[in-house]
C-alpha cells in the first residue's frame, strides 16, 4: 500500500491542475453560505421560513409554481410553523380552479374559469394554466417549478441564493447579453431569462427584519429548502437517535467479539 | 467440507421433523457448526454484509412498490410527492433504498477485490467465483432498472443511452439492432411501456439474485472458505465453528457498515445521486451531461474510449465477461497475494486503474487534463486505462503466474495464527 502513496499524490496533483481556463460564459462557483439547516443538528429557522413564504407568495409565485406543496404543509411539523387557522386563512386567500358546478360548467357566462377559495388540502395553484402559457408570458422561457429546485441544482441552496442575488454586475468586456436576457455570472451561459427578482424593499417583513436583497434571498432559499426537503428536521433527529443506538450496539458487540475470540487468535 | 453432520435433535418434535425435512440440520450444518478457517480477517465480513443489503433492498423495495406508480405521467409524482412527502416515513424508505443500492455496490466491490487479492477464485472455487460474477451482473441490471423508476431526467436519458447500445448490432446485421431496441422499449422510444417492463423486471430480479446467492453459498460450503493465507485447512486445529466465532465477528463489522450506510441516509441522502434526477423526465430536453450511477462509471469510461460504437459495446461487455475466465487466466500455484510479490503490486495497480477509469467516466466526454501546459484529452487516459484493464486479465495474469518467485507458504493456518498471535 505504501508504494501507492506517491501514485496517489501524482493523481491528486493531476486533478488539481486539470482545472480548465475560465471562459467568459462559464458560471462562477456558487457563494458559500451558512444555513441553519446544515449539519447533523441543523433545523430550519422558523422566522426565515415564514419570511421566505412571504417572498415566495409576493414575488416568486407570479411566475413559478410550487406544485408539490399543500397548504396544510405550512402548519405541519418541521415546517414554517403557521397555526392551522393561519394556514386555513392563507389557503382561503388563493383562488383555486373550481370543480364543475351543478350544471357541469367550469366557466361562467363570460367564459372565465370558475374558482373557489383554497382549503388546507389544496396545493399552491400554478401561475399559468399550462407550459405554453408560461412560455408565452416569459419570452419563451419556462420558469421551473420550485418544489424540488434546491435538490435539482448542483450546489443546492448556495446555488439558488447565488442566482437570485447574482444580478447587477457589469458583464465582462466583450460579453454579449442577449436580447431579453439578463447577465448573471452564476448561471450556466451567464445569460438568464429571469429578470432580477428581488429588490430592496420588494416585500415588507412584519417582524421588522430589514428587507434587503440578501435577507429576502436568505429567507426564500430557506423556504424553498424546506419545500424540497420537508422532512429534514425529522430526518436529522431520528438519524441521531439511530446512530447513537448503533454506536452503543457496536461497542457491546466489540466487547462480545473480544470475549468470544479470546485465545483463538 | 461439512461432510459429517454434528446435529443431534434435542426433542421428540425436532427428531420427528429431522426424519421428514432436515431443515434444522441444514441450518445447523451451514450457519452454526460450519467449520470455518480461524484466520478470516475484516475483508471476509462483506459476504454477510451483502446478504444483509439484499434483504434491506427487498424489504424496503416491497413497501416502496406499494406506493409507487409505474406510469410515465405519474411515476415522478408518486416518488417525489407521495412517497417523499405523504407516506409515513416514505422518505426514509426511499433514501434507505436509493443509498442501499450504492452501499450494496461498495460492499460487492470490496468483496470482489478481496476475492481477487486472496485468490479465492482459484481451484477448487471456480464455480463459486463464476456464480459471484453472475450475481454482480444481475445486480448491475437490477440497479439499472431501478434507477429508471423515479422517472427523472437521468432515469430517462440513462435508459435511452444504455438501451440504444443494442442498436450498434445494426453494424453487423442491418436493422437487427434497431429491432432489438424497439423490442426492448416496447415502442419507438423509452416511454410508458419501457417504464412498466423495467418496473416488472426490477421487482423480479432481486429474487433471481437471492436464488443465485443460495447457489453461491452452496458452492462456498462444499470446498469451504478460502482464507488470507490462501492455503488449505489441514485439520480441526485450523478451524472454528461459524457460530459464535463468525456470527459475532460478522455481526460487529456489519453494525459498523450499517453506521456508515445510515450516516449517508440521514445526513447526506443525495450524496450518491445526481441533481438532474430531481427534474421530471422530459424527452424534449437532453441534460448537458448524461452520466450513469457511480458504480458503472469505469465501464462507461471504457465504452466512451472506443470511437467505434459496436466495438465500444463489445469492449464494455468484454470487461465484464473477462471476470468469468479469471480462474483459468491466473496460472499461479499460490492463491494469496501475501505470498505473491509481483501480483500484489499488479493488484494495487489494477485497483488504481479501476478508480482512474471511474474518474474518467465521471468527467465530460471532451474533458482535458492540462499538465504543465500540455493538453491531454481524458479520453486517452481512459484508453490507457482500458488497455491496462484487459492486459491485466489476459496478458499479465497468465504471464506473472509463470515467472513469479513466490514467498514460502506457512505450514498451516494454526501455526501461522499462533506464531503471530493475531488473526486480523
Amino acid at each position: 500500500m505504501r508504494r501507492l502513496l506517491p501514485l496517489a499524490a501524482v493523481f491528486a496533483a493531476l486533478c488539481c491542475s486539470a482545472g480548465m481556463a475560465q471562459t467568459a460564459s462559464e458560471p462562477l462557483p456558487p457563494k458559500e453560505m451558512n444555513w441553519s439547516f446544515d449539519g447533523v443538528f441543523g433545523t430550519y429557522d422558523r422566522g426565515a421560513l415564514q419570511r421566505g413564504f412571504q417572498v415566495y407568495k409576493e414575488v416568486c409565485s407570479s411566475c413559478h409554481s410550487l406544485n408539490m406543496v399543500a397548504f396544510h404543509d405550512l402548519a405541519g411539523p418541521g415546517g414554517p410553523g403557521f397555526t392551522e387557522l393561519q394556514a386555513k386563512a392563507i389557503a382561503a386567500g388563493y383562488k383555486i380552479p373550481a370543480e364543475p358546478n351543478d350544471r357541469g360548467e367550469i366557466t361562467d357566462d363570460r367564459g372565465n374559469r370558475l374558482t373557489r377559495p383554497g382549503v388546507l388540502a389544496d396545493h399552491f395553484p400554478q401561475p399559468f394554466p399550462n407550459e405554453q402559457a408560461a412560455r408565452a408570458n416569459n419570452g419563451g422561457a419556462l420558469p421551473p417549478d420550485l418544489s424540488l429546485i434546491i435538490k435539482a441544482r448542483n450546489g443546492g441552496p448556495n446555488y439558488v441564493y447565488s442566482i437570485i442575488t447574482g444580478f447587477g454586475r457589469a458583464p465582462p468586456h466583450g460579453f454579449t447579453v442577449m436580447s431579453g436576457k439578463y447577465y448573471n455570472p452564476y448561471f450556466a451561459g451567464r445569460n438568464i431569462s429571469m429578470p432580477p427578482p428581488l429588490n430592496k424593499g420588494s416585500v415588507s417583513f412584519s417582524d421588522g427584519t430589514p428587507a434587503t436583497v440578501s435577507n429576502e434571498a436568505k429567507a426564500v432559499v430557506t423556504f424553498l429548502s424546506w419545500a424540497s426537503e420537508p422532512q429534514l428536521e425529522a430526518r436529522h433527529r431520528i438519524g441521531f437517535e439511530v446512530l447513537a443506538f448503533l454506536v452503543l450496539l457496536a461497542g457491546l458487540l466489540f466487547l462480545t467479539y473480544r470475549k468470544v475470540w479470546h485465545g483463538k487468535h | 467440507m461439512a461432510g459429517h453432520s454434528s446435529y443431534v435433535p434435542g426433542t421428540g418434535l425436532t427428531r420427528w421433523l429431522d426424519q421428514r425435512l432436515p431443515i434444522i440440520r441444514l441450518v445447523n450444518d451451514s450457519f452454526v457448526a460450519f467449520p470455518t478457517p480461524r484466520n478470516l480477517n475484516f475483508w471476509y465480513t462483506f459476504g454477510g454484509v451483502l446478504a444483509f443489503m439484499l434483504g434491506i433492498q427487498i424489504v424496503t423495495g416491497i413497501v416502496l412498490a406499494m406506493h409507487y406508480v409505474p406510469n410515465s405521467e405519474l411515476a415522478f409524482l408518486s416518488v417525489e410527492q407521495r412517497i417523499m412527502r405523504e407516506v409515513n416515513y416514505g422518505w426514509l424508505l426511499r433514501y434507505l433504498h436509493a443509498n442501499g443500492a450504492s452501499m450494496f455496490f461498495i460492499a460487492v466491490y470490496i468483496h470482489m477485490f478481496r476475492g481477487l487479492y486472496y485468490g479465492s477464485y482459484k481451484a477448487p472455487r471456480e464455480v463459486l467465483w463464476i456464480l459471484g460474477v453472475f450475481i454482480y451482473l444481475l445486480m448491475v441490471m437490477t440497479a439499472f432498472f431501478g434507477y429508471v423508476l423515479p422517472w427523472g431526467q437521468m432515469s430517462f436519458w440513462g435508459a435511452t443511452v444504455i438501451t440504444s447500445l443494442f442498436s450498434a448490432v445494426d453494424q453487423l446485421v442491418p436493422h437487427l439492432g434497431t429491432s432489438i431496441t424497439t423490442w426492448l422499449w416496447g415502442g419507438f422510444a423509452v416511454d410508458d411501456a419501457t417504464l412498466n417492463r423495467f418496473f416488472s423486471l426490477h421487482y423480479l430480479m432481486p429474487f433471481v439474485i437471492a436464488g443465485v446467492v443460495g447457489l453461491h453459498i452452496w458452492a462456498l460450503h462444499v470446498p469451504g472458505n478460502n482464507n488470507p493465507l490462501g492455503i488449505d485447512v489441514k485439520g480441526p486445529q485450523d478451524m472454528v465453528p461459524f457460530h459464535p466465532y463468525y456470527t459475532v465477528k460478522d455481526g460487529f463489522f456489519l453494525v459498523l457498515f450499517i453506521i456508515v450506510y445510515l450516516a449517508f441516509v440521514f445526513y447526506a441522502p443525495n450524496f450518491f445521486g445526481n441533481p438532474d434526477n430531481y427534474i421530471q423526465a422530459n424527452p424534449m430536453v437532453t441534460p448537458t451531461d448524461i452520466v450513469p450511477e457511480w458504480y458503472l462509471l469505469p465501464f462507461y469510461a471504457m465504452l466512451r474510449s472506443v470511437p467505434q460504437k459496436l466495438l465500444g459495446v463489445l469492449v464494455m461487455g468484454g470487461a465484464l465477461v473477462s471476470l468469468l475466465f479469471l480462474p483459468w487466466l491466473d496460472t499461479s500455484k499460490v492463491r494469496s497475494c501475501r505470498f505473491r510479490p509481483l501480483m500484489k503490486q499488479l493488484f494495487w495497480l489494477f485497483a488504481f486503474d479501476c478508480v482512474l477509469l471511474g474518474y474518467c467516466g465521471s468527467q465530460t466526454a471532451d474533458a482535458v487534463w492540462n499538465i504543465a501546459g500540455v493538453e491531454l484529452p481524458l479520453v486517452w487516459i481512459a484508453r490507457l486505462g482500458t488497455l491496462f484493464y484487459f492486459a491485466f486479465f489476459w496478458v499479465l495474469m497468465p504471464w506473472i503466474g509463470k515467472i513469479e518467485v513466490t514467498r514460502p507458504l506457512p505450514e498451516s493456518i494454526a501455526q501461522s495464527v499462533l506464531s503471530k498471535g493475531d488473526g486480523l
